[in-house]
């Protein structure tokens, strides 16, 4: 799957990949540099559905492996990296649910 | 369909989960946020099924229909007080997965011993310590929560000596690891994790889950990333990086919110102090005894008071009295009563724990006060009543210098001419403490679950 063109053994997909790696980091602390207290919880919640991500790794795996054990692994990791991602976004959208209701209420206010 | 397009769908699925953690961080625009992060995983999953060399589909879909029935199923049923353990359970199968694709993939590399790229080893080698470390961590963080396991601090002798002990044993696997490509030594570095993992959680008390639940997301973003290395998945590295940086500084605003430095939280052993000094503390501050009240005084003292703040905790939220707790106020408001909810940052569980409770029970944007706000007000306001609330307002933080939980910013209800703690029992809260609160001569107990006692103060104030 590898491409190492590179000169004298460097691996430029690695570089590549570091480099994505480096611009991640700087991205993840600027997106919530303002964040409100009340957030805080919802925000953790949405971000560790979002490591779910990491099912790919496990499909991944799962799709190719050829012993029973890599099989076994890369099923227990299939199903934690769904319930991490299902339950992940599903209960964050139900604390999120609750700000909306308030909301909606004082439209209603605002109108009378 | 072919590589270059899965790529680019991987892009745009990248791109959805930066827009949804930009989302999640403003109120309005919180939930479409979340639901773009879970379009954004749905493109990236569809895209994965598209990669050739997957063959063996049954395997796949079998585990992802297994994983969703328990995901939605916990999700769905859990109770809103229990959704922090909730969270600290899907945070350490996340970690677990990372642990097992490394585990799986070194299995199939193993036979190529000798030819195994370096960079690849480590980054198996650091998803299977780290992804361990969350799994195991976040296991203890749930036991904690969900009181299976105690909630103060469980320290024990000698505990740095082993844990230094254990960094270098982890240390020197790796090197085993690295050097012998042998599997024996991975396996001991993840039961290695294992102990990690549960020893760095249990000397942590329960009222600082939170931070160590958010500090355990971010491993386990880390370790996703890593295992994107592994298998040169773009998706993975974005993906499990954002949550790595944006957890981690997450992790340090929740800190400062709770005004404690993450390493007193991680390494201050919370609640260590000996138990006889906090009760000698909590006999000098008053002569020991407790007064307590009936509903009928209670809420006579609240229909003829001029101001009256509720104080919100846990002990609300667990009996569901958020709805009764409006009730009580729009009683007292009638009653031309100048009604306000003080809100600390970490009242309950989580932070906003409080916000979204009340939320739920549309108690008035404008009658929540933030802990800065209304701490001046204090002096001026008659009554005090605190819902099922501990720790939040304990002095001791503020007056007890070597008490665990000293310095940490509360709301000082103790400085209102009356304080009303509605309670179940004296029996200490999160952070396993005694609150002096309670032996001070103007404060008056009702000892009730939160959701009876409620309903007792407002039949008692319609006959006022």
């Amino acid at each position: 799957m590898r491409d190492s063109r590179g000169g004298a053994g460097i691996d430029r997909q690695l570089v590549a990949e570091l480099t994505v790696f480096a611009l991640a980091v700087f991205l993840g602390f600027e997106l919530i540099s303002k964040v409100p207290t009340m957030l805080h919880t919802p925000l953790m919640s949405g971000t560790n559905a979002i490591h779910g991500i990491v099912l790919i790794g496990a499909m991944l795996i799962a799709g190719t492996a050829d012993s029973t054990l890599e099989q076994v692994l890369a099923f227990i990791a299939v199903v934690f990296g769904t319930i991490n991602i299902v339950g992940g976004f599903l209960v964050t959208d139900r604390m999120l649910e609750m700000f909306k209701e308030r909301r909606r209420d004082e439209d209603e206010t605002d109108r009378e | 369909m072919s590589r270059t397009w899965i790529d680019f769908a991987y892009l745009i699925a990248a791109i959805c989960l930066i827009v949804a953690i930009k989302r999640l961080s403003h109120p309005r625009t919180a939930r479409s946020g979340n639901l773009i992060g879970a379009v954004g995983m749905a493109i990236a999953v569809g895209a994965t099924f598209a990669i050739e060399e997957i063959d063996q589909y049954w395997l796949i879909l079998v585990g992802i229909a297994v994983g969703s029935v328990i995901g939605v199923a916990s999700a769905r049923l859990v109770r809103m007080t229990a959704v922090p353990q909730m969270v600290a359970l899907f945070n350490g199968v996340g970690g677990g997965a990372a642990a097992l694709i490394a585990a799986a993939e070194f299995h199939r590399i193993a036979p190529f011993s000798g030819r195994i790229r370096t960079e690849e080893l480590i980054g198996i080698l650091f998803s299977a310590l780290v992804g361990s470390v969350s799994f195991w961590g976040s296991l203890v963080a749930f036991g904690k929560l969900q009181d299976l396991v105690p909630g103060r601090p469980i320290v024990f002798p000698a505990q740095n000596a082993i844990n230094a002990v254990l960094g270098v044993s982890l240390v020197g696997l790796i090197a085993l690891t690295t050097v012998t490509e042998n599997g024996v030594w991975l396996v001991l570095l993840m039961v290695g994790a294992l102990v990690l993992g549960v020893l760095f959680v249990l000397p942590i008390g329960g009222a600082d889950m939170p931070v160590v639940i958010s500090l355990l997301n971010a491993f386990t973003g880390l370790a996703a990333a890593s295992t994107g290395f592994v298998l040169d998945n773009t998706a993975l590295i974005i993906g499990g990086t954002l949550v790595g940086a944006s957890g981690t500084l997450l992790t340090i605003l929740m800190g400062r919110a709770m005004g404690r430095p993450l390493r007193q939280t991680l390494f201050g052993a919370f609640g260590a102090a000996p138990a006889g000094a906090v009760a000698a503390a909590a006999a000098a501050s008053g002569d020991g005894n407790v007064r307590t009240a009936s509903a009928d005084d209670i809420a006579f003292m609240l229909a003829y008071a001029r101001r009256v703040v509720f104080v919100p905790g846990y002990g609300l939220a667990v009996a569901q009295a958020q709805h009764d707790v409006r009730n009580l106020a729009d009683l007292l408001l009638e009653k031309g009563v100048d009604v306000r909810y003080a809100i600390h940052p970490v009242a309950g569980r989580m932070p906003g724990h409080m916000n979204v409770l009340l939320a739920e029970a549309n108690v008035p944007y404008d009658e929540l006060f933030e802990m800065e706000q209304i701490n001046p007000e204090f002096p001026q306001t008659d009554v005090v009543v605190v819902v099922g609330a501990n720790d939040v307002v304990n002095p001791a933080a503020r007056n007890q210098p070597g008490n665990p939980i000293y310095g940490m910013p509360i709301l000082d209800v103790d400085r209102a001419h009356n304080v009303v703690v509605i309670k179940r029992s004296l029996s200490p809260g999160f952070a396993g403490v005694d609150n002096p609160l309670f032996y001070d001569p103007k404060t008056v107990m009702l000892f009730d679950d939160a959701k009876a006692a409620l309903e007792k103060l407002v039949a008692s104030i319609k006959n006022v």
